[in-house]
Parts: structure tokens; C-alpha cells; sequence
């Protein structure tokens, strides 16, 4: 009897070990850079005594409060439109087969699979046309910016929500649509009263998932931004490049701050609507 | 108005989809007040038929009209029906009471009396205490009773239901039958009620449509579908029956197959191709020569093939020649039984048989 058990020991222990190992590997760097952002010396990686002072630059820089706040206005107005049209998308091929609906539907997820690097390019090219489009045809002059980031954003944002939206529909059968029609509410109303509370817990995954994917987002963003559009991330990795301050690490850990909050808004919204079956 | 005005009233009304012809050029009337059954195979069109008249299809071809009037592409809700689904879809986020009192909200009534009613409805299908439990906290037959009572309390002119017992057990189901045919009674609301199960069909229903392949193929109490089938299908769809292929000879006789002649009136033409149809129940068996002389003209000879007990009853199955027939004799003690090899004659009254054409 005890022989099993003995033996069982090593890949037991061997386990354990593994998952320290992956733990330590992910969380000693955010470790390190929590404590260095608190580090009173002009270096990134050495220790000088605790400070507040990165934090307070922080706040006190300006590039890195525009930054901030071009961030936030292009993840808030991104996300909201790309929720409204990815919901969209995913209930009508959820919900209608219409022609082409098929082609439509792997076109939608492409921007899932394409790389970063390809999006950002097809993105640049396609502004640079359309600007130039925009000035020759109407006269109306243009420069990459706020509106281009925000529009790629929406542009890579929408496949997700859509792919959120839709599980979320796939499991929900089309009888309650039906059901609610048959008991007088209007297409509106079934889908108010019915369709809506049924996905909210879709949609709003989906609207954290843009939130964070597009508060993320370096390389896209800087093909397409301009002057006056610079987001947090990509000022960050600028900043990398002119040469680190410890300023950075403070950055980062906002940035991570802001992230993890999302994250967990978004598993406590899924826990407490996904507990209903659908 | 000499006639009264039928429930619903449907004139060859056609249904495709694509390729698949749904529902094929089907006329039917349902009268006010009645329960109507709608029995046939899987996929024969009883639920299109069902949800063109809720206004969830719409009909290729055809008219359609609820109490007159015509409502061929009227949405759902604005159909004075409601609808009991197969899987009752209830709505998972709502209570009971919430769920209950959805249709009249949808239709305007103010909150509190749209409470009040639901709250009577849910007491008369007998879920008193349970208005404020979700859907998911119900058992398969109080679920049940919800949809009934969420389509009932709208107070349609007609309810269909789609196999609305078909996810309960034997016993619940047998419950639910005398239930739900009281409440019609009570209500007097026409029910349109789909099954596949012809018990069911034949206990619970004023009147049954078979249907098979997209057609209609007879309407009738069931005392009509099973004793004055119109078709071969039907005779072999509703209960068990033989079935002994013939030719009308004159408008008294039918020759079989192997030249044998019986005694069977016939409204056919002489040379129709018929079939005759036989409930085992309505046969007798004896030994040869025992047959009595009323009946020689409705008798055939044959050799017993296999003999089973089931209690109440004995089940032979008798070889003719080219056919095998099955006959169900009530046991009575004094009477004889045969063993499987049994030289006998079967002979049946000249009103048990009935012809088809078809
Ligand atoms: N939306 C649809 N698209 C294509 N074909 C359909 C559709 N709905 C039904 N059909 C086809 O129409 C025919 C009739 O279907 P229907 O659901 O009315 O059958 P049914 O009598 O209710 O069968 P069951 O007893 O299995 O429920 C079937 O051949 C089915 O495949
Ligand atoms: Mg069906």
C-alpha cells in the first residue's frame, strides 16, 4: 500500500515545484518593478532608497498626462462603438443567415489572426490614402491623430467583442426570441427585455476586452498616430528608446494597476450574470 | 351568422424552405372551443403548420385567418394566439411571476394588474408559493406549467402547443393530459396541440389531422381515423392494422391476390386497386370447418406461425399463403388455443373490415 504512495511522491513534489518555478518566472518581474518604481536613484535597476518621487513626476509631467489622457479618450470612445458594433455583428450571424453571411463571418475574425505588424501597416497605408482621398475630393485637410487611432482601435476591437457576444448568443436559443414575439413584444422589446439582460455578460467581457486591448496597444498605434496622439504605451516605449528613467517603471506600474483592475472588474462581472444558464 | 366563425381557417397554404417542401397545400378548419390534435411522423410539417398560425413562419402560398380574419404576414404579436414551445422556453433571467406576467406588460396592461393576473393564473396551474423562483429552480413539470399558464393568461383565441408534454415522464405525462383537457374545458379556448404521440392525439382530442410528408392527409374524431381510415398510411399510422392487398371485383366482392374471393362492399370502380384494412382485435380464430356460416364470406384459411400470452390477451400470427396476419383474441378461459403449426381458419363481421384506395 505504501509503495504507490512513495512513488507518487516525486512527480508530486516535481509539480510543485513547476508551478513555483512559473509563478516566480511571472510574478518576480512585476515584483522588481514595483519595487524599483519606488527607488530613490536616477537608474532603473538599482536600489536607492524609497521615494515617491517617480510617482510625483508622474503627476507632474505633462507629456505623460496628455499621454494618460489621450489614452483613456481613445479606450473609452473605441470601446463604446466597438461594443455596439460588434454586438451588432454578432447577433445578426448569430441570428440571420443572409447572403454572404458565411464570407462575412471569417472576414470578422481576421483582424484576430493578421499580425500586429501587418494591421498597422494595411492601417497606415489605408489613412495615407484616405486623407489623401479626403483633401483631393472634399477639401478637407487631415492628419493621422486622434481619430485615426481611435478608428483602428475600433477596427481590431470589434472582432473580439464580437467573438465574446456571440458565444454568449450561441448559447442562448432562439425559442426566447421567439417566445417573447409570440407574447406581443415587439422586436425591440424582445431583444430590450430578453436578447440584452441574456448577453449583458457577453457584452460587457467584450467592452473590458477592448478597454484593455486597446489601452495595450503600442505597435498599431504608432503607425497611425500623429502629433498631439500619443497614448500612454507608445510614450512609454519611446521613452525607452531616449534613454530610461525610472520615471518608466512608475508609469508601468499605473498602467499595470489600471490593467488588473479591468481584469478583475471583468471576471467579477462574468461570475456574477454567467452563474444563469442562458 | 349561420355558421359560426372557425378559429383558424386554413386554404392551400404552402410552405418551403428552399428546396423542402414543408408543408404542402394544406386546408384545415379549427373550430372555436375545440381540441384539435395535429399526429404524424417526425418532419412531416406539424410544426411549421403550428408556428405559420403563431406568425413565426410565414406561408409560401396560401391564406390563413384567425377568427375571419386574414393574417398571412401579421408578426407574432400581433396575433391574438400564444404558444406553448416544446422546450417552454421560459425566460432564465425572469421569476415565475416575471415570466408570467411578460405578455400583458408586452400588451400594455400597468404592472400591478399585470401582477395581480399573473398571480391568478399561477395559482390555477397550482404553483402557489413558487412566483418568485427563476425557472432553473423548477422541476420539469412545474416548468411545464409555467409556459401554460405565461401564454394561458394573455387570454389568447387560440393556444398552440408544440409537443408540450414530450419531456415528461409516463406519469407526469398522464397527469398533465387530464389537466390540460379540463383547463381547455374550463377555458373553452381552442387548442391546437401537436404530438407524435397518437395515444395521446386519441384521448385528448374533439379532432385529429394526420399529416405525413407536408400533406394533410385526413381530418377526423378518433373514432374516424381508426375505424374509417382514408388511407393506407393512416390505417397503418393509427393503431395497428393488416393490411391485405386486393382488387374490386363488383360492389360486393374483392378478389386477393391469390384469385380467393371475400365479401366486401366497395364504393370503388370494379378493377380498383384496394387494400383491405383488418384490426387484429376484430379477428376470430378456429379450427377449420368451425366457421360459422354468417361469416363464410369473410373468412380465410391459414396456419398459426407463432403464438404469444400477453395476459389480458393472445397474439397469433397467422400464415396465408403470400400473407401474414395478426391477430389479438381477448382470453377467455373455456375458449381454444392454438399452438404455433395449428391448421386454422380466421374469419372476421362484415363491418369490421374497410377498404382504402389510397
Ligand atoms: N427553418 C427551416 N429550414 C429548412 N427546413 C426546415 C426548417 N424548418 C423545418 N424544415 C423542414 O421542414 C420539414 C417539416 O419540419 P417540421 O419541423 O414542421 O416537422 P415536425 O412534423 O414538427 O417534426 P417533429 O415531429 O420531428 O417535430 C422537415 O423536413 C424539416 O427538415
Ligand atoms: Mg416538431
Amino acid at each position: 500500500m505504501s509503495r504507490p504512495a512513495q512513488l507518487r511522491r516525486g512527480p508530486k513534489w516535481l509539480l510543485g515545484a513547476n508551478a513555483t518555478l512559473v509563478y516566480l518566472f511571472f510574478y518576480a518581474p512585476i515584483a522588481l518593478l514595483v519595487l524599483y518604481s519606488f527607488s530613490d536613484d536616477n537608474l532603473v535597476g538599482r536600489w536607492g532608497g524609497f521615494t515617491l518621487d517617480w510617482y510625483r513626476a508622474f503627476g507632474q509631467n505633462d507629456e505623460v498626462q496628455g499621454a494618460l489622457s489621450v489614452s483613456i479618450r481613445v479606450a473609452i470612445l473605441s470601446t463604446l462603438i466597438s461594443v455596439v458594433l460588434g454586438t451588432m455583428a454578432a447577433l445578426s450571424l448569430e441570428r440571420y443567415r443572409f447572403r454572404g453571411s458565411r464570407i462575412f463571418d471569417a472576414l470578422l475574425y481576421l483582424p484576430i489572426i493578421v499580425p500586429d505588424v501587418t494591421m498597422a501597416v494595411m492601417m497606415l497605408l489605408f489613412f495615407t490614402q484616405f486623407l489623401n482621398v479626403l483633401d483631393a475630393v472634399f477639401g478637407i485637410q487631415m492628419t493621422k491623430g486622434f481619430t485615426t487611432v481611435t478608428l483602428s482601435h475600433i477596427a481590431f476591437s470589434i472582432s473580439f467583442v464580437s467573438i465574446v457576444v456571440r458565444a454568449r448568443l450561441a448559447g442562448m436559443s432562439a425559442d426566447l426570441e421567439e417566445a417573447a414575439q409570440d407574447l406581443y413584444a415587439s422586436r425591440w422589446q424582445a431583444f430590450r427585455f430578453v436578447t440584452l439582460p441574456l448577453i449583458t455578460p457577453g457584452v460587457v467581457g467584450g467592452a473590458l476586452l477592448a478597454l484593455t486591448l486597446s489601452l495595450d496597444d503600442v505597435v498599431i498605434t504608432q503607425f497611425v498616430s500623429g502629433p498631439g496622439s500619443t497614448t500612454l504605451p507608445v510614450y512609454v516605449f519611446g521613452l525607452i528608446r531616449r534613454g530610461v528613467s525610472p520615471l518608466i517603471n512608475a508609469v508601468s506600474v499605473i498602467m499595470l494597476a489600471i490593467s488588473i483592475v479591468l481584469v478583475v472588474a471583468s471576471l467579477v462581472v462574468q461570475r456574477a450574470r454567467g452563474g444563469e444558464p442562458a | 351568422m349561420a355558421d359560426a366563425v372557425a378559429a383558424v381557417e386554413i386554404r392551400g397554404v404552402t410552405k418551403r424552405f428552399d428546396e423542402v417542401v414543408a408543408v404542402d397545400d394544406v386546408d384545415l378548419t379549427i373550430a372555436d372551443g375545440e381540441f384539435f390534435a395535429m399526429l404524424g411522423p417526425s418532419g412531416c410539417g406539424k410544426t411549421t403548420t403550428l408556428r405559420m398560425i403563431a406568425g413565426l413562419e410565414f406561408p409560401t402560398q396560401g391564406s390563413l385567418r384567425i377568427f375571419g380574419e386574414e393574417v398571412g404576414t401579421l408578426p407574432p404579436n400581433k396575433r391574438p394566439v400564444n404558444t406553448v414551445f416544446q422546450n417552454y422556453a421560459l425566460f432564465p433571467h425572469m421569476t415565475v411571476l416575471d415570466n408570467v406576467s411578460f405578455g400583458l406588460r408586452m400588451s400594455g396592461v400597468n404592472k400591478t394588474e399585470a401582477r395581480q393576473r399573473a398571480g391568478e393564473m399561477i395559482e390555477l396551474v397550482q404553483l402557489d408559493g413558487m412566483a418568485a423562483r427563476k425557472p432553473n429552480q423548477l422541476s420539469g413539470g412545474q416548468q411545464q406549467r409555467v409556459a401554460l399558464a405565461r401564454a394561458l393568461v394573455n387570454k389568447p383565441k387560440v393556444l398552440l402547443l408544440d409537443e408540450p408534454l414530450g419531456a415528461l415522464d409516463l406519469k407526469l405525462r398522464q397527469e398533465m393530459q387530464t389537466e390540460l383537457k379540463s383547463l381547455q374545458r374550463e377555458l373553452g379556448v381552442s387548442f391546437v396541440f401537436v404530438t407524435h404521440d397518437q395515444e395521446e392525439a386519441l384521448t385528448m382530442s374533439d379532432r385529429i389531422a394526420v399529416m405525413d410528408q407536408g400533406k394533410l392527409l385526413q381530418v377526423g374524431s378518433a373514432e374516424d381515423l381508426y375505424a374509417r381510415p382514408a388511407s393506407r398510411f393512416v390505417a397503418d399510422f393509427i393503431g395497428q392494422t393488416n393490411l391485405i392487398e386486393a382488387t374490386v371485383a363488383d360492389n360486393n366482392t374483392i378478389v386477393l391476390q391469390n384469385g380467393q374471393r371475400l365479401r366486401a362492399p366497395s364504393p370503388h370502380a370494379a378493377g380498383t386497386a384496394v387494400a383491405m384494412s383488418l384490426r387484429p382485435e376484430t379477428i376470430q380464430v378456429g379450427a377449420r370447418g368451425s366457421v360459422p356460416a354468417v361469416h363464410e364470406a369473410t373468412s380465410l384459411e391459414g396456419v398459426i406461425s407463432s403464438a404469444s400470452y400477453l395476459g389480458h390477451s393472445m397474439v397469433y400470427e397467422v400464415s396465408i399463403d403470400w400473407i401474414d396476419l395478426e391477430v389479438r383474441t381477448p382470453m377467455v378461459l373455456s375458449e381454444e388455443r392454438f399452438a404455433p403449426g395449428s391448421e386454422v381458419a380466421v374469419w372476421w363481421d362484415r363491418r369490421s373490415d374497410w377498404l382504402v384506395a389510397e
